[in-house]
């Protein structure tokens, strides 16, 4: 199993009252709220983290985009990624990923990335999303276009990155005269492309197409539903006629592991619980906006409003499984269990959550890295 | 005076209209919110008029055509619809988002429009009168936003929700993101060339609106000095609701001076 450090880089100062008292961290949360100065030391500590997430041997430095929210401090993961790129030498960096639709021009993800592969000498990761709800209130991009964006930006940059150029692109939403790439990316064909994901049927079937084989990262769910999305995917590529790799496969989750079971949760609860009921908390409508999703989906999600947008306390989390946190010993069994039902190649674990403090965050690392990951990289 | 339901297929959009009254034809344009029943002003104007009130595709029993992008393929649509009827000296009727609507028509062609009535309409900006973001408010806070006087809100908010209204709502909202989220609620193109329409256009407002303040009325009269600019008092975003008889006059007496 390969192992990812995944980073969000919240802005853990936050004064969780204000985030309370305006229900949502994200999109409308004044920015007053925001100091810079503080800022500035938790990018540092963040990026020390990640940096040192290579010294304890995991395989893998995860960081992702979200814009003008508390949530994640990396409206360019282009930025945090390129820091790394030069700063690491043999982890592989992952973009996790990119919002290919938010983005004016999808040439500029191509370019960008193609230069974090080729300075990192083939060590990139890409990633492609369609960034959350949220953030088509931010940008004003037409949430009702987000699906053809995503395709059509995923074919342009993936033909950029492997036709001879110059060619001329002709789309709907994306019209080039000259299609040619400098830098072409480092690795042939190109660097591997993941799908995060919150589990939909349409990018299971998109992403596990003969022609793609992308792997398929589900996102900060219950076990059941990871199980269920992955096991899909799975059954998907059977459908397809070919069979699924371990390495197509990937779940991320947040991990706490402490000296013992209880002192893990007494550690961990409040900044978990910041974490899932302040940082991640928004209304309905910001977080589905009309067209995003199918609106099947959309009328599944307000019948099961109450049990998504409620609180949910760090025991409740361990038992949805939406969070893994015990001693190291506690920690090992229950990823060895869910790798026995789920088979997947790669586990994202975030080891930094809401408001989870520099010693604690490091401390964490140190004991997953020390008694959790040998036992897990030797799953297979 | 009884309104039936009528289908008209036009470049494969099922398009659903109702159509009740005698007289010169007027074409009532609804807003964001749909138009799923006969509404007391729509009998009261189908005393006067021969009353044509579609489903604007992508809302209501209309298809949801894969054509329609933006408002201008809504306009190009009507033109079409409005030559389908073969309807003349048409009295083009439009609240909010069908305002804009009637707008974007009429400046690209009235030959078969007669005058056109803005009520509360969409379409263009004005500086410091924000739109609420009626993508962030809920389903329930939207209709609280619509009415100044609160019994019309818990008038609305009363009837029960059934599975079938859920669906017509999430419809009506996907097509309203489709045509104004961006720019929201505007064409930032349209004022260039307002001075097309060519037909006596009327505005009418509430003072009361929570959705386009009434800044925005004021700015559409700079935008169209001929047009007869009326405000409501003590109204909200739809005046012909709740202020259903004065605004029924005001239509009679506008379009048949």
């Amino acid at each position: 199993m390969q192992i990812v450090l995944f980073h969000l880089m919240p802005y853990a100062d936050l004064d969780l009252a204000e985030g309370r008292k305006n229900g949502t961290v994200w999109v409308t949360l004044p920015n007053r709220n925001f100091d810079p100065e503080k800022g500035h030391r938790l990018y540092n500590r963040y990026l020390d983290e990640l940096e040192y997430g290579e010294q304890l041997g995991f395989d893998v430095l995860a960081v992702n985009e979200h814009h003008q929210t508390a949530y994640g401090l990396m409206p360019s993961p282009i930025v945090t990624a390129s820091a790394l790129a030069r700063r690491t030498k043999k982890c592989k960096l992952a973009i996790l990923g990119s919002a290919l639709p938010l983005r004016a021009h999808p040439m500029m993800v191509a370019e960008e990335h193609a230069m974090i592969d080729v300075i990192s000498g083939g060590r990139l990761i890409s990633g492609f999303v369609r960034g959350i709800g949220a953030e088509y209130h931010t940008f004003g991009v037409n949430p009702t276009f987000s699906h053809d964006r995503f395709h059509e930006a995923h074919d342009l940059i993936v033909r950029a990155w492997t036709e001879p150029g110059p060619f001329s692109f002709h789309g709907h939403h994306y019209r080039v005269r000259y299609v040619n790439l400098w830098p072409r990316p480092y690795q042939k064909p190109h660097p591997p492309i993941w799908i995060p994901s919150q589990g939909s049927t349409e990018t299971i079937d998109w992403a596990s197409h003969p022609d793609r084989r992308y792997t398929y990262l589900q996102t900060f769910s219950p076990a059941k539903v990871v199980q269920r999305y992955l096991k899909q995917y799975r059954d998907t590529c059977t459908n397809y006629g070919y069979s699924c790799e371990d390495r197509q496969l990937g779940w991320a989750v947040p991990v706490y592991v402490g000296e013992t079971d209880q002192s893990a949760r007494a550690e961990a609860k409040q900044h978990f619980e910041a974490f899932r009921n302040v940082y991640v908390r928004m209304p309905l409508e910001m977080l589905l906006p009309p067209g995003y999703t199918s609106r099947e989906s959309l009328k599944n999600v307000m019948k099961a409003k109450a049990q998504m947008f409620g609180d949910v306390t760090l025991e409740q989390a361990l038992e949805l499984g939406l969070f893994v946190c015990g001693s190291a010993e506690t920690v090992v069994r229950a990823f060895e269990g869910y790798w026995r039902d789920l088979r997947f190649g790669n586990l994202l674990v975030l080891c930094q959550f809401g408001t989870l403090p520099a010693d604690l965050t490091r401390a964490n690392m140190e004991r997953f890295a020390r008694g959790v990951m040998p036992r897990l990289k030797a799953l297979s | 005076m009884p309104f039936t339901d009528h289908y008209l297929e036009l470049y494969g959009c099922r398009t659903h209209y109702r159509r009740g009254g005698k007289g010169e034809p007027l074409v009532f344009l609804h807003g964001a919110g749909g138009m799923p029943l006969v509404l007391p002003f729509m009998e009261q104007l189908a005393q006067r008029f021969d009353v044509i009130v579609p489903d604007h595709p992508g809302y209501g029993q209309s298809d949801e055509p894969e054509w329609l992008e933006n408002i201008h393929d809504i306009a190009y649509f009507y033109l079409d619809f409005l030559a389908h009827l073969k309807l003349e000296r048409v009295v083009l009727v439009g609240n909010s988002m069908g305002g804009w609507m009637a707008m974007e028509i009429a400046v690209r062609n009235t030959a078969r429009i007669a005058s056109l009535v803005l009520v509360s309409p969409a379409g263009i900006a004005a500086p410091g009168a924000e739109p609420a973001d009626i993508f962030l408010l809920s389903p329930e806070d939207t209709v609280r936003q619509l009415f100044h006087d609160p019994r019309y809100a818990e008038e609305r908010l009363a009837i029960p929700v059934t599975p079938e209204a859920i669906d017509l709502g999430l419809k009506n909202r996907h097509t309203t993101a489709r045509l104004a989220w961006e720019p929201r609620l505007h064409d930032p193109m349209l004022p260039k060339w307002l001075h097309r329409i060519d037909v006596p256009v009327a505005i009418v407002w509430g003072k009361e609106d929570r959705l386009l303040p009434v800044g925005i009325a004021h700015e559409l009269k700079r935008l169209l000095p001929r047009a007869e600019l009326k405000i409501f008092e003590r109204c909200g975003h739809l005046p012909q609701v709740e202020k259903a008889d004065e605004f029924c006059d005001l239509v009679v007496r506008f379009a048949c001076r």
